[in-house]
């Protein structure tokens, strides 16, 4: 590369990062300007196309951000002026249009010198509208809030970028047919307006950690951006218990992340987990982001949500220094408290696996068995592998070897992981050769310790 | 990725001299947006070395060295760790800081090493006995 080359590229980078700290609230500004997200990321982009061709002149002016808006306003001022000549392809349509377009220019020219605002909230609770299906509410918080490109985010999801860009244009599309507007609720109801919100963080979270698919490299950059989100909601909602519940949730188990694969990619359960590798920096950020949950909750007089509860689950984990130090009683309580809240089976199952480490495994055995006989019936856990599992692990604690064979060779059958089939075969075959080697000795046997 | 972002001591802030309010008000407004883009992850000033120690290290002896240090410049008054998506995000970031000191002062920026950066170094056998030897100094 020649020296003037090498400079426009270190330009470039540089308006990548301005993008990238810059575009969320540039596109929320915009969107609460002209009502319109499609329009606000189109005047959005605008604006980079003029600094790209600007800056590697001038440079990076010393305020980016608002150079970009006041480039936006002026483009869209020009946009509107010029509308009625132009086929009209935006969602406004008649004289609606035109009434909204006259008093989005009057806005956009009063608000041409403001500074720019913040009004990314508003913006979230737009792209992850209960009008939007999921895969649609998080490829559109993902492009317009994280500033992940359509490329990164199908990468992410292992699906063809022209899916993701599919996505995007039609939640753009559903948006303004169902004219979703630009707002902010009042204080009383945000809370149940942020539910949407927390949920795609979660998922987009939940994506990157589960090991099951995807790029390697996108995986962890999933659960970076999720827990930057969160942490940008919980700055723009800080009186919100559940938003801190969920920053504690995600940091807590995203502290995990570098000791929860082994060498060759092999899941390694909690408790089995090299606890020196756990993030300390996450770790310390998550238990605070609890405590502030807590106490927001206890200042309001409320329990605290299912993301908190999870949270303090996860904090219990964290805050032992052994997996023997675990603080099993107070998890089987907090799980009383998040089965009330989030009353599955799921939730159930993990309560008493739970019970059965704080109690002992029968008292754990006692829960599971109604779990199962629901799962008999036809119950949602049917086809749950971690139900036989977990009844085989409680059954082998106990001594019942053979029925403890049968139920991890259950498990075997319902999983679609080929690793955990694995594991789960290996341990139908040592409980059954247990089995076999105590009826041929004293009976005694031996329950492998978990 | 993960960033440290370093903020060179001065005389100045060797010699103890507290930041006015309105330095107090500037650096918190600046904290606040680092907040608000979800970045930060800690950050603290530290007190002047005169309150440091150093350890030295040579073969086997061990020697304790009480401050103040001289070489004012090599010092650090403050850090932050930001978790940012490249180094010129982390630059771009560190621009908009107002001046922590005052008169001249320097920033100075850092990634952490990550998992990824050990290559082909970290071979499943190294990370292994990485892992081995972390649990037995834990252990201990």
């Amino acid at each position: 590369m020649t020296a003037s080359a090498e400079a426009a590229e270190a330009v470039r980078r540089s308006i990548d990062a301005v993008w990238r700290i810059e575009s969320a609230r540039l596109i929320a500004g915009l969107a609460r300007l002209v009502g319109d997200v499609a329009l606000a990321e189109d005047l959005a982009h605008d604006a980079l196309l003029l600094a790209l061709e600007k800056w590697p002149a001038t440079g990076v002016p010393d305020k980016p951000g608002a150079w970009l808006m006041a480039a936006a306003k002026r483009r869209a001022i020009d946009q509107w002026r010029r509308r009625p000549m132009l086929d009209r392809t935006h969602v406004l349509l008649g004289a609606e249009r035109d009434a909204q377009g006259e008093a989005a220019i009057a806005a956009l020219d009063a608000a041409l010198d403001d500074p720019v605002g913040d009004e990314r909230l508003g913006l979230m609770l737009m792209t992850c509208h209960p009008v939007l299906g999921a895969d649609a509410r998080v490829a559109l918080t993902l492009r317009l809030l994280g500033g992940l490109t359509t490329d990164e985010i199908a990468r992410a999801y292992l699906v063809p970028e022209a899916t993701v860009a599919q996505r995007i244009v039609r939640a753009k599309r559903t948006l303004a047919a169902a004219r979703v507007p630009f707002e902010l609720p009042r204080p009383a109801e945000l809370g149940a307006r942020l539910g949407s919100v927390l949920e795609v963080l979660y998922l987009v979270f939940n994506e990157g950690y589960s090991a099951t698919a995807g790029d390697d490299w996108m995986r962890p950059q999933l659960c970076e951006e999720a827990m930057r989100l969160a942490r940008v909601l919980a700055a723009l909602a800080p009186d919100e218990s559940e938003v801190h519940g969920l920053v504690a949730l995600l940091e807590l188990q995203g502290s995990r992340l570098r000791a929860r694969t082994g060498p060759d990619g092999e899941p390694i359960l909690l408790l089995d987990q090299d606890r020196s590798r756990w993030d300390r920096l996450l770790i310390a950020h998550g238990l605070k982001a609890l405590e502030r949950s807590q106490a927001l909750a206890h200042r309001a007089g409320r329990a605290l949500g299912p993301y908190a509860l999870q949270a303090a689950i996860a904090a219990c984990h964290a805050r032992a220094r052994t997996a023997a130090a675990t603080d099993w009683a107070r998890i089987a309580a907090t799980y009383d408290a998040l089965v009330e809240v989030v009353p599955t089976p799921v939730v159930a199952l993990n309560r008493a696996v739970a019970v059965a480490m704080a109690d002992g495994p029968a008292a754990g055995l006692a829960l599971v068995e109604a779990l199962a006989e629901d799962a008999e019936a036809g119950g949602p856990l049917r086809d749950y592998h971690l139900l036989p599992s977990v009844r085989g692990d409680l059954l082998e604690k106990l001594g019942r070897l053979d029925e403890a064979r049968a139920e991890f060779v259950r498990a075997a059958a319902l999983t679609r992981n080929a690793r955990e089939r694995a594991v789960l075969l290996r341990r139908a075959a040592s409980a059954g050769n247990a089995a076999s080697a105590a009826t041929g000795s004293d009976g005694g046997g031996e329950a492998r310790a978990g | 990725m993960r960033v440290m972002v370093i903020v060179k001591a001065t005389a100045d802030s060797e010699a103890g001299n507290m930041p006015t309010t309105e330095e107090l008000t500037a650096m918190g407004e600046y904290n606040e947006e680092l907040v608000k883009a979800g970045i930060m992850l800690a950050g603290d000033g530290l007190h002047p070395s005169s309150k440091g120690k150093r350890i030295r290290i040579s073969g086997r002896t061990r020697t304790v060295i009480d401050g103040p240090f001289a070489e004012t410049k090599e010092l650090i008054a403050g850090f932050w760790i930001w978790q940012v998506k490249s180094m010129e995000e982390a630059v771009e970031w560190a621009r908009r800081c107002p001046n922590p000191m005052r008169g001249e002062s320097e920033l100075e920026l850092r990634p952490l090493f990550e998992i990824e950066d050990f290559g082909e170094a970290a071979t499943p056998e190294v990370l292994e006995r990485d892992a081995r030897l972390r649990a037995q100094t834990e252990g201990r």
